[in-house]
């Protein structure tokens, strides 16, 4: 398996052979489970690019989002930031190196406290960083994220859903980071809205020269906002496209990208149907996780775990059967 | 003459106005798309066609429900149970609590038609089967005796579309019937719906917020916004020229292929709520084509072929084709 | 700490108390404990008796013009009793069950926070003296530390400390999952900050009702001890041992019993209603969006 090179200075972050395992409670009567959530993620975000993660419900992103930023304590693997292991880190320099990655998340309702100004929940960070609050860096920072000043003394509550989501932006860039978590920032919002952070998103980026690591369920907005896409499935990384527009070789993100509804009615696609149920993370096949619903899987497939190999430049795929370039997935 | 006619409905709660002359039509094997933002008053509609607002405490303010040449607004609870279930099947936003967690899914779907059909119980349970087998449930005899907790998100959908079927309805209005499910899901269940409808001849009313959603399986779509009808439409004049500039932004706020970066801007401002909505025409504090009479005026439906649009200055075909 | 965050809690008490205020049974109830407070503290000013002062000649003595609510068998005027007594019931229970919700909330919080043994150590504990009623916990301590102010109010502490510790720990336990002390913590916060500024801030207010609503059962709880004879000890008056010493006079000077008894139920009520009025108004979330 490819280990990124950690001393590639082009890198930001530097994920390598990330795992999570959780062990739900044995209760009196339950008996003692464990669930990998996580496995064997490697991956490196290079400075001022967007990466996406893309995935299904309850496939890791989340996970992984906070095993990035340190939220969470790894299994196994590391993450390196800017050169640096931060899993070596004393508790008072990870707090430290924080400031220089933050996190947008996915609900704008329970991300800021109730009992918060948004004077205060964008100033917070410069409280938490024992630094003082620079005269005018409020109303600047809300100015930024597209928000009249006025709305400084206002309460979450007051505010609608795409209001509070820049809120969550204006907090996360407070402290000038060099890398943004977005863990599907646009999940909760109207389409309407949701293309407005989009927008401000890329914008700060241009601005700012900020790195993204965006997280989505949504495969068509991943490939119109991200530089290079990973595709997630129960916990691993199946496929890993250097572009946007790379035809997959995975069946999986073939199916991901067969369910997307173009909008397009001159368009209209029989829809690929996935058969089969998706197994549970608690019992995972010994072969591949996704074999159970590919149409392509043989019995290597359910005997043995793929992993993953390389097919051209910075195009990985998990598969025994890959799709071949100029092959037309049968429908 | 369509099979249901929702003609110039109102719906309010208390002195709020929720909906305002609401129009359109469904016909037998037709599927129509009811689209708009979230607070766009879609599921308010559907419930209005079910004969269920008085759960929220809503009422029917003016215009009528005609379904098969009756008017279901001015029915009593009585009659309308003749209708509901057994020839209008209802499939509510939430569906995952629609099921009752303590009964196995297959007696739930009997229970439809044994008291709808007056089938006997051994009956409806071999129907119920098939149905599920049409669903593709594998092994449907098995799920039948199932709980919902033992389930998976898109099994417990395809029981709970099993349900609107067992009555043999006439006519379909499923409210965001796939929002909580994953997208490889949602393409399976809207899939299934759709072809369902085709097969049968059944006219299905189809709420979403998603466009892709409509734009591969409707065949006419309704565009609401904050409580009105901004336009009706055959789906592929509907996508290739939007009269109305609020369809047209929002048709442009999903990202396509090849769309280059930058070029996804979405809508300024937000969707109003019920209690600030604004003058004359809603749309216009966040309409880039808006002119004075538009915040002075309510801008009348003008026909347009095959639909009809409200806007003071609806885009034309060349500006729309170019 | 710098200025954004410090002044984080303004949206509590000024608006809670106010609005329990506005309302008629809390305007009402809260003018009945704020007069009852304000006479207890100027008692000294008000009349012109002592509370200790025997005068045999004016013993039973009915409710007259000199001794408005009579007097008791040593002729002490019972008004004068009755508002010295509110200072001892008062302050003993309002100081016990501040001192309870305090330590109440240091645990709970603790508990519910950092979790792991902590949380099992102080749970059963905690567990263990919620099983026992109230007046058994506090029996058995002013058993065991002995009669008077002191030990009434260790044990009426101690008694309730069960119940904030347990609404804290489960107040604490549900807002900690709230995403946004993940993102505090994303941001650097350390354990003091979240506790401080997030945690305890969205977990006081229903503990604090709480306590309101358990200082009504405190002054049952301080006059019953009272009654028995282990709470205040003679001669400083207390409504409990007021009316302990009315049981064998019930029907030769009944007053001696009934207003002490008045005062108590009077004050307990208004307690009670005070505190519904405060639950009523504990949606802070009820301000107008802005557009
Ligand atoms: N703290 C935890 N303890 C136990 N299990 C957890 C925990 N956090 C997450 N999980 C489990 O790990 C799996 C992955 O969860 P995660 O939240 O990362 O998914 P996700 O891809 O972000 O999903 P979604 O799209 O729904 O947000 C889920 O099955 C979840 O139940
Ligand atoms: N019981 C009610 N009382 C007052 N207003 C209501 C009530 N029910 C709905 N509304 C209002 O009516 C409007 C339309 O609501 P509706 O539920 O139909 O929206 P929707 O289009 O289905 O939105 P979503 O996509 O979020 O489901 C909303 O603004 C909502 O606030
Ligand atoms: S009526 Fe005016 S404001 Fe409304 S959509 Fe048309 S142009 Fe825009
Ligand atoms: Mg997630
Ligand atoms: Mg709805």
């Amino acid at each position: 398996m490819a280990t990124h090179d950690m001393a590639d200075a082009a890198n930001l972050l530097v994920i390598d052979r990330l795992t999570k395992r959780f062990d739900s409670g044995a209760g009196l009567f339950a008996p003692r489970r464990s669930m990998t959530a996580v496995r064997d993620v490697s991956l490196g975000v290079s400075r001022g690019s967007v990466v996406g993660v893309v995935g299904e419900s309850g496939c890791g992103k989340s996970t992984l989002a906070r095993l990035v930023l340190r939220l969470l304590e790894p299994t196994q693997g590391t993450v390196h930031f800017d050169g640096v292991d931060l899993g070596k880190l004393a508790p008072r320099d990870l707090r430290r190196a924080r400031r220089r990655m933050q996190m947008v998340f996915q609900d704008p309702y329970s991300s800021l406290d109730p009992r918060f100004t948004i004077e205060q929940v964008v100033g917070e960070p410069f409280a938490v960083q024992g630094e003082a609050l620079p005269p005018g860096r409020i109303a600047e920072l809300l100015d930024q994220v597209g928000l009249a000043g006025e709305i400084a003394r206002s309460y979450p509550h007051q505010l609608s859903g795409g209001q509070r989501q820049r809120v969550g932006v204006a907090r996360a860039l407070a402290l000038r980071p060099d890398l943004l978590v977005l863990d599907e920032p646009t999940a909760s919002l109207d389409v309407s809205i949701q293309a407005q952070i989009i927008k401000l998103l890329q914008d700060l980026k241009q601005d700012l020269g900020l790195t993204y690591l965006f997280i989505s369920h949504d495969l068509g907005l991943v490939r119109y906002f991200c530089d290079r896409i990973i595709v997630m499935y129960l916990g691993a990384v199946v496929e890993e496209l250097p572009s946007p527009s790379t035809e997959p070789r995975h069946p999986y993100t073939r199916a991901l990208l067969d369910s997307t509804f173009s909008p397009d009615p001159g368009k209209r696609r029989h829809l690929a149907s996935l058969t089969g149920e998706i197994p549970s993370a608690f019992n995972l096949p010994k072969g591949c996780a996704f074999a159970a619903r590919c149409s392509r899987a043989s019995s290597r497939c359910l005997s043995e775990r793929p992993t993953l190999t390389t097919h051209a430049s910075g195009h990985r795929a998990a598969c025994f059967h890959p799709i071949v370039a100029d092959e037309k997935e049968p429908s | 003459m369509g099979l249901l006619e929702v003609d110039r409905l109102s719906v309010g709660i208390g002195r709020l106005t929720l909906l305002e002359e609401i129009t359109f039509e469904v016909d037998r094997g037709e599927i129509l798309g009811l689209v708009g933002e979230s607070g766009s008053g879609k599921s308010l509609t559907a419930l209005a066609i079910a004969g269920l607002l008085p759960l929220i405490g809503a009422r029917v303010t003016a215009g009528a429900v005609r379904f098969d040449d009756t008017d279901l607004t001015r029915l009593d609870e009585y009659r309308l149970r003749k209708f509901r279930g057994r020839r209008i099947a209802f499939i509510t936003q939430n569906p995952m609590t629609a099921l009752d967690p303590l009964q196995p899914v297959g007696e739930q779907v009997d229970v439809v038609a044994r008291l709808h059909l007056g089938l006997p119980a051994d009956v409806a349970r071999s129907r119920t089967i098939e149905i599920l087998t049409q669903l593709r449930i594998p092994e449907a005899a098995t799920i039948y005796r199932q709980y919902p907790h033992q389930l998976s998100g898109g099994m417990k959908q395809r029981v709970v579309i099993a349900m609107a079927l067992a009555g043999e309805p006439d006519l379909i209005v499923a409210d965001e019937p796939t929002t909580a499910l994953d997208v490889t899901v949602q393409a399976q269940i809207i899939h299934l719906l759709t072809s369902l409808v085709r097969e049968r001849g059944l006219a299905l009313v189809l709420i979403t917020h998603d466009m892709g959603v409509v734009a591969q399986c409707c065949d006419r779509v309704a565009v609401l916004y904050a409580g009105r009808l901004a336009e009706q439409q055959g789906v592929r004049s509907l996508f290739a020229a939007p009269a109305h500039p609020y369809t047209h932004a929002l048709i442009d706020c999903i990202p396509k292929d090849g769309m280059a970066r930058g070029s996804l801007t979405g809508i300024a401002g937000s969707v109003p709520s019920v209690a600030h909505f604004p003058s004359g025409c809603r749309f216009h504090p966040r309409c880039i084509g808006r002119q004075s009479v538009c915040e002075a005026s309510v801008p009348a439906a003008t026909a347009l072929p095959g639909g009809a649009v409200a806007c003071h200055f609806p885009l034309n075909g060349d500006a729309r084709h170019g | 700490m710098t200025g954004a965050a410090s002044s984080a809690r303004p949206a509590l008490r000024d608006n809670l108390f106010a609005r329990a205020f506005r309302t008629k049974t809390g305007a009402i109830a809260g003018g009945w404990l704020v007069l009852l407070a304000l006479a207890a503290i100027f008692a000294h000013l008000l009349t012109p008796y002592e509370y200790d002062i025997q005068q045999l000649s004016a013993a039973y003595s009915p409710p007259s013009l000199s001794h408005w609510l009579g007097t008791d068998e040593f002729g002490r005027d019972l008004l004068t009793r009755i508002l010295y007594g509110a200072r001892i019931s008062l302050s003993v229970s309002v100081i016990s069950i501040g001192l309870s919700v305090l330590a109440g909330m240091v645990l709970g919080a603790a508990a519910g926070y950092f979790g792991g043994r902590l949380d099992r150590m102080i749970t059963t504990v905690i567990d263990l003296s919620w099983s026992f009623p109230e007046i058994l916990v506090a029996l058995i301590l002013v058993a065991i530390i002995g009669p008077g102010v002191t030990g009434t109010m260790v044990a009426i502490t101690v008694a309730y400390l069960a119940q904030f510790a347990r609404l804290t720990r489960a107040q604490v336990m549900a807002i900690k999952s709230e995403t946004f002390i993940e993102a505090a913590s994303g941001l650097g916060a350390s354990h003091r900050h979240i506790l401080f500024r997030h945690l305890l801030p969205n977990a006081i207010t229903p503990v604090l009702v709480s306590g309101m609503l358990a200082t009504g059962d405190a002054i049952i709880l301080e006059a019953t001890l009272g009654f028995f004879g282990l709470g205040a000890q003679p001669p400083t008056p207390s409504w409990g041992a007021m009316m302990s010493s009315g049981t064998a006079l019930l029907f030769k000077a009944p007053w001696i019993i009934i207003f002490p008894g008045l005062a108590a139920a009077i004050t307990v009520v208004s307690i009670n209603l005070f505190g519904d009025a405060l639950i009523a108004g504990l949606d802070v979330r009820s301000r107008p969006r802005v557009e």
